[in-house]
């Protein structure tokens, strides 16, 4: 059977449920044993060891780990890589920057963000912003894989799998952590949100796009996103960035308002259950993927949408 | 000192794709292509550090066809000074990128290299930090603002859940994001330029390396397409189409 070892994404206090979801993709592969690395982290690999289906948590546990620095989280995989066949992750920031470093010191080809599992070795991942998809075989020996969480479902808490304690002698000369200005941790989370209400460009300012989708994203319990374009303008945060090269989202409910729809953003949300679009140009691209399309000036509709909610 | 860019040529993004019917992949015949968006940020933060008296010297290099010549072209007519084509015939995925890449600095010995953090076409977003990790350097990722000190870089990366803030040791790698600039466009009086800077023509095997595909694509389709939507008159038919057709809220 595959062996996966599978890196756990989290803050050194809550394990990110987009590692729930690459479970479910590595449960499709093989065997599942879950690697937790940081500091003061016992939290995280006592959620990981209740998830259903894992084997073992290993937890490493380390000053040089507490922010999990690409360099050491990539040594310490490549160091516990001679007994697994699969090293996974889903595709986060730590995951995008550690694993493709352990392809390269395995000397393996990564396959990044996978969509579908086809089989334990063949993969289906997007391309050219979600515009083709590629069926790819990964070539024998060692597979290092990034997931879309997205694309599989979390897998349940039901599990009691055993944790072991790692001791390790992971240094790292190359990089040091400075300082760190991270989002509100009481917002709905964009990525797992059940609801996601984005703005664009035409908000005009951060004052008129805080005070029309703030009061409409509360009635909704949903999360705030954002275009390219507005997140350029200052409006709203790098990390509410929905798109190629910001986050991929796939509630059940979208709506983007003053979005007009490039490739590059309906490659961040088009696999949503629902999409509804508020725009004032009824040709804006966005309109072609919606299920619901409202053609109306944003700052008279909004304010509406919100009262009738 | 020196900084090597490594770029690439790929469709243009404002380009609307086909993919070949018969499953073999992306039609790139009569497509308009251009330099990766993200290469030509990194090529703009080289040049500010040149301008800057930070640095001596840019050198782009890009492994591909030999129409990237084109894209190299693009770079220099931007400011860079010299450019290397390492000159291959189909697809290198990026293990032997960074591999020829990591030969290329071995020649170059740059004092740090700045790149793109994905290509639009393959969107994988390994190159930089495998060729880190190949040449044991430090890296950052995903660079919103780049700061170049005595000995080594800092760096805004943009992460999940907001901003990082890292110093890598040189030499170091870094890859940029979309908002660490924008790039200058080339005049023309420096397009004529770039025609006469140096361009350096070489291929894999002169370092040696095996650059053929690991990986097999057994084939490249299209995604499911939505099925259309409807226009609705005004909010109150939103609310209830939500309601009671969607079952969302
Ligand atoms: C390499 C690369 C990567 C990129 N990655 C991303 C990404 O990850 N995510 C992303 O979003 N973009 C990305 N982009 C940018 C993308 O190409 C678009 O430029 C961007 O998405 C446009 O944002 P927007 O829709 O808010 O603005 P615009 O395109 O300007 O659209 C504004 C819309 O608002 C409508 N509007 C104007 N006034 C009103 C009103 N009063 N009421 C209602 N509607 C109104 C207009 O009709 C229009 O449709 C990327 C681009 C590149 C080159």
């Amino acid at each position: 059977m595959t062996k996966i070892l599978l890196l756990a994404e989290h803050d050194n206090n809550t394990l990110n449920e987009a590692t729930l979801r690459a479970v479910t993709a590595a449960k499709q592969i093989g065997d599942v044993n879950i690697l937790v690395v940081g500091h003061a982290c016992d939290a995280v690999a006592q959620t990981a060891s209740k998830i259903s289906g894992v084997e073992k948590v290993l937890l490493a546990d380390g000053v040089v780990f507490v922010h999990q620095l690409a360099e050491p989280v990539a040594a310490l995989l490549v160091e516990l890589a001679p007994a697994y066949d699969v090293i996974m992750s889903a595709a986060t920031s730590i995951g995008k920057s550690a694993l493709p470093r352990v392809a390269a010191l395995l000397d393996v080809a990564q396959i990044s963000e996978i969509i579908e599992v086809v089989s334990p070795d063949t993969f289906v991942r997007p391309i050219y912003a979600g515009n083709a998809l590629q069926k790819v075989r990964a070539s024998e020996g060692k597979k290092v894989i990034t997931v879309r969480p997205t694309s599989f479902e979390p897998a349940p808490s039901e599990g009691d799998a055993p944790i072991e304690t790692l001791s390790t002698n992971t240094t790292n000369e190359k990089t040091t952590f400075v300082s760190a200005a991270l989002s509100d941790g009481d917002r709905v989370e964009l990525v797992s949100a059940k609801t996601v209400i984005s703005g664009g460009r035409a908000f005009g300012s951060k004052e008129q796009f805080d005070q029309l989708l703030e009061p409409l994203a509360q009635k909704l319990n949903g999360a705030i996103g954002a275009s390219r374009a507005a997140v350029d303008a200052g409006y709203a945060p790098n990390e509410w960035q929905v798109g190629q090269t910001g986050k991929v989202v796939a509630p059940d409910l979208y709506v983007a308002i003053g979005i007009s729809g490039a490739i590059q953003h309906l490659a961040g949300m088009k696999d949503s259950k629902t999409i509804v679009a508020i725009n004032s140009d009824p040709d804006a691209p966005i309109n072609q993927i919606a299920d619901y399309v409202l053609i109306a000036d944003l700052f008279e509709a909004v304010p509406e949408l919100t009262d009738k909610l | 000192m020196k900084v090597l860019v490594p770029i690439k040529r790929v469709i243009d993004y404002n380009v609307k794709i086909r993919v070949k019917p018969d499953g073999s992949g992306v039609d790139l015949d009569n497509v308009k292509m251009s330099m990766n968006p993200f290469d030509e940020i990194a090529i703009e933060a080289a040049l500010q550090l040149k301008e800057a008296g930070k640095v001596d010297e840019v050198v782009i290099a890009t492994i591909g066809v030999e129409k990237s010549q084109d894209v190299l072209r693009t770079g220099l007519a931007m400011g860079a000074d010299r450019a290397i084509l390492v000159q291959v015939e189909g697809e290198v995925e990026p293990l032997g990128i960074a591999k020829v890449l990591a030969k290329i600095v071995g020649d170059e010995e740059p004092g740090f290299v700045i790149l793109g953090k994905q290509a639009i076409d393959d969107d994988a977003s390994q190159t930089g930090q495998m060729l880190s990790a190949l040449l044991g350097w430090g890296q950052a990722t995903f660079a919103s603002a780049l700061q170049l000190e005595e000995g080594y870089v800092r760096v805004t990366q943009e992460v999940d859940a907001g901003l990082q803030t890292i110093d890598v040791a040189l030499p170091a790698i870094v890859t940029v994001d979309l908002r660490l600039n924008t790039p200058r466009y080339a005049t023309l009086p420096n397009v004529m330029k770039a025609k006469r800077k140096p361009l350096e023509v070489i291929t894999p095997a002169d370092f040696g390396v095996d650059t053929s595909p690991r990986n097999t694509v057994l084939e490249t389709y299209e995604p499911p397409a939505r099925a259309g939507g409807i226009t609705v008159q005004n909010v109150d038919e939103l609310v209830e189409k939500l309601k009671n057709q969607a079952g969302v809220i």
